[in-house]
């Protein structure tokens, strides 16, 4: 086991320095760059001498190579630097809303876990019953419906809710509050994000649960566990589950590491200054820095959940455990 | 003696798209305490569905029992509610399956699996349940058994689980074990080995075995009783004597033809039986295995023969079955 850790936290290192390699060039193919688009960006005369000057003082005129060691050191030492847009240090302006994206992220990871396992559980056991149509129904739904869609209509719902009970409507607060400061301040923010978000990701979830679970129960040896003569509950939570869980946790996993970038639409419906609002200002601005330091971000978080969803495999399935 | 169970006019059906299949077609036969009782037939015959079929574990839909009885110690296993069947499952009669690769849980202990039987069934405690599965580990060969219990089923070659199986269907003492072709998927010189430990302690815990094979020399060394299936239906029974010596039907006469012998000259040619298995979605009028056989007459088109005796506890379904004397002679030469 410890030497199955190992070889995982070793395959890591490849990955991360095959993202940054990746981010960084890509990211030099696109043409113009921030010097271009702060002087000329609407279209006006700029002096090539001023813009110069302008590559001089970001760096940006030296070779690329140059750049990506510059670049790969600042990231190794976890100095990423200051935003070539606003100037501000880039692990003050992601560490805040890393923050809050990570909240939502688990958050929703956890509301949809605790839906999708039993709903996915249950719709299983039923197949093909009533039961099994409503669950089948609401976890369609919840994949055909945009999260930022479900988010307009929770915050209409709140609204018009909080309006005919108390007279007045009550919207979440618009300021992000952290949720060591205030719990009841911080919660009543970001539930709603969570719950938009959590249903869509439970949706897929139950799924595959539902499927995985389907595929397990025709297994011989369920088959044995009846034979056995064991208690309908025990065949279900003992040999079916645990089988079952494989494909479901990467779902889980998976689903939860796009959640930390991708959020970008509902973080707006929510008004959330997330990491996905970040992403695109800092793409749309040519911000080098910025970008290529959360996508790193993103990819390293990607790359965690990775190695989290290796262990769980192993702790699932001894098979793994000990190859 | 008493017979410990009693199968009547048993009948299995799967509702498929592509019509009825009748896998089960009516069958009858009786096991005594402590006897060894053998259904033997080509693959899907029906034996596998109706060893299922005692337990009640064919996946319902698209299975279903629709007919017939299944007494048991007197008890018709047919008629409890599930409660009372998952309380002769595995403690009353317990089963051997096929695939002993795919028939233990991968993600649980072996001592786990044997427990928790115990645990349920005896009301045995932890300790005393390990410590027993231990002792059905060492009954069945299994080395090193206290090790064996922490480890996990793909530790184990095939053989090994299958004694893992075999030590599963017995810890619990019950008074059956259905064997549904124990040894199909393993090596023969492991075949060997898993049915003398089978007879062995079936023999010493008197407990009683039904075995489901296609693979006669497995009867013939094992079995006190054989019931020959096709199509669904047993067409002969004896004890293993006289289905060897003196078969009396066209199919088993073609399944022992179809065995390659030592004791023959090797230029003796096999001789198959001609022809597939019958679709059990659509059976033929009158005898399923008419269309096959070489004693043909008319009679067999449109009558379907029933099983009748021809000696002592020896029983054929066939029209021609005293003309099959002579032909039979040529077997046991």
């Amino acid at each position: 086991m410890y030497k199955y850790i190992l070889k995982r936290i070793l395959l890591m290192i490849p990955t991360i320095v095959g993202a940054a390699v990746i981010v960084f060039f890509l990211l030099r193919a696109i043409p113009g760059d921030v010097c271009e688009l702060r002087m000329a960006g609407s279209g006006l005369y700029a002096d090539p001498e001023a813009i110069k000057i302008c590559q001089q003082n970001l760096g940006i005129d030296q070779p690329l190579y140059i750049q990506f060691f510059d670049f790969v050191w600042g990231f190794m030492t976890f100095d990423l630097g200051e935003s070539m847009w606003t100037g501000k240090s880039i692990t003050e302006e992601i560490g805040l809303r890393f923050e809050l994206s990570l909240q939502v992220a688990i958050m929703a990871t956890l509301t949809a876990t605790v839906i999708a396992i039993p709903l996915g559980t249950i719709s299983a056991i039923k197949q093909d019953t009533w039961v099994d149509y409503v669950v089948r129904i609401f976890s369609i739904a919840g994949i055909a419906m945009p999260s930022f869609w479900l988010g307009i209509l929770i915050i209409l719902g709140l609204l018009i809710a909080t309006q005919k009970v108390t007279g007045t409507p009550w919207m979440p607060p618009i300021e992000y509050t952290p949720i060591w400061v205030d719990p009841f301040a911080n919660l009543s923010q970001l539930v709603w994000p969570a719950m938009a978000t959590g249903y869509r990701y439970s949706a897929v979830a139950t799924r595959m649960t539902r499927s995985a679970l389907l595929e397990v129960l025709r297994e011989d040896y369920v088959r044995t566990a009846r034979a056995k003569g064991l208690f309908e509950k025990l065949i279900i939570n003992r040999h079916a589950l645990k089988n079952a869980m494989l494909p479901v946790t990467t779902v889980i996993g998976l689903e939860f590491a796009f959640l930390m970038g991708g959020l970008v639409v509902t973080e707006q419906v929510f008004n959330l200054n997330g990491l996905g609002k970040l992403f695109v200002e800092s793409v749309l601005n040519s911000d080098y820095t910025v970008t290529q330091s959360l996508v790193m971000l993103v990819a390293v978080v990607f790359i965690l959940t990775n190695f989290v969803i290796d262990i769980l495999y192993a702790w699932l399935d001894p098979r793994i455990r000990y190859a | 003696m008493p017979n410990l169970l009693e199968v009547r006019d048993l009948k299995t059906q799967f509702f498929t798209s592509s019509g009825t299949v009748r896998a089960v077609d009516g069958i009858s036969y009786d096991v005594e305490e402590g006897e060894t009782v053998a259904l033997v037939g080509e693959s899907g015959c029906g034996k596998s569905v109706s060893a299922l079929s005692i337990l009640r574990l064919i996946p319902n839909p698209p299975g279903r029992i629709v007919g017939g009885s299944v007494r048991f110690m007197g008890q018709n296993l047919l008629d409890l509610n599930d409660e009372g069947i998952r309380h002769v499952r595995g403690r009353q009669i317990s089963m051997v399956f096929q695939e002993p690769m795919t028939s233990l849980n991968p993600v649980l202990t072996i001592g786990l699996q044997l427990t928790e039987m115990m645990e349920l069934h005896l009301g045995l405690n932890n300790e005393e349940a390990t410590r027993k599965a231990a002792e059905y580990l060492d009954m069945v060969g299994i080395a090193d058994s206290k090790r064996r219990l922490k480890q996990y089923p793909h530790h184990l070659s095939g053989g090994m689980r299958q004694r893992v199986m075999i030590a599963m269907a017995l810890c619990c003492e019950p008074r059956l074990i259905i064997a549904d072709e124990p040894t199909t998927a393993l090596d023969v010189t492991i075949q060997a080995q898993i049915l003398e430990v089978m007879k062995d302690l079936s023999q010493r815990l008197g407990v009683a075995l039904i075995i489901i094979t296609h693979n006669l020399g497995v009867v013939a060394r094992y079995a006190d009783r054989v019931n020959v299936m096709y199509a669904g239906k047993i067409i002969e029974r004896g004890n293993a004597r006289d289905i060897y010596k003196n078969p009396r039907h066209p199919y088993t006469l073609g399944l022992l033809h179809s065995v390659p012998r030592m004791d023959l000259p090797r230029k003796e040619k096999l001789d198959p039986i001609d022809g597939q298995p019958p679709d059990l979605t659509k059976l033929p009028e009158g005898c399923a295995f008419r269309v096959r056989c070489r004693y043909e007459v008319e009679k067999c088109g449109v009558e379907v023969p029933h099983l009748e005796s021809i000696g002592t506890g020896h029983l054929s379904a066939c029209w021609q079955k005293n003309d099959l004397h002579n032909a039979a002679a040529g077997v046991s030469s």
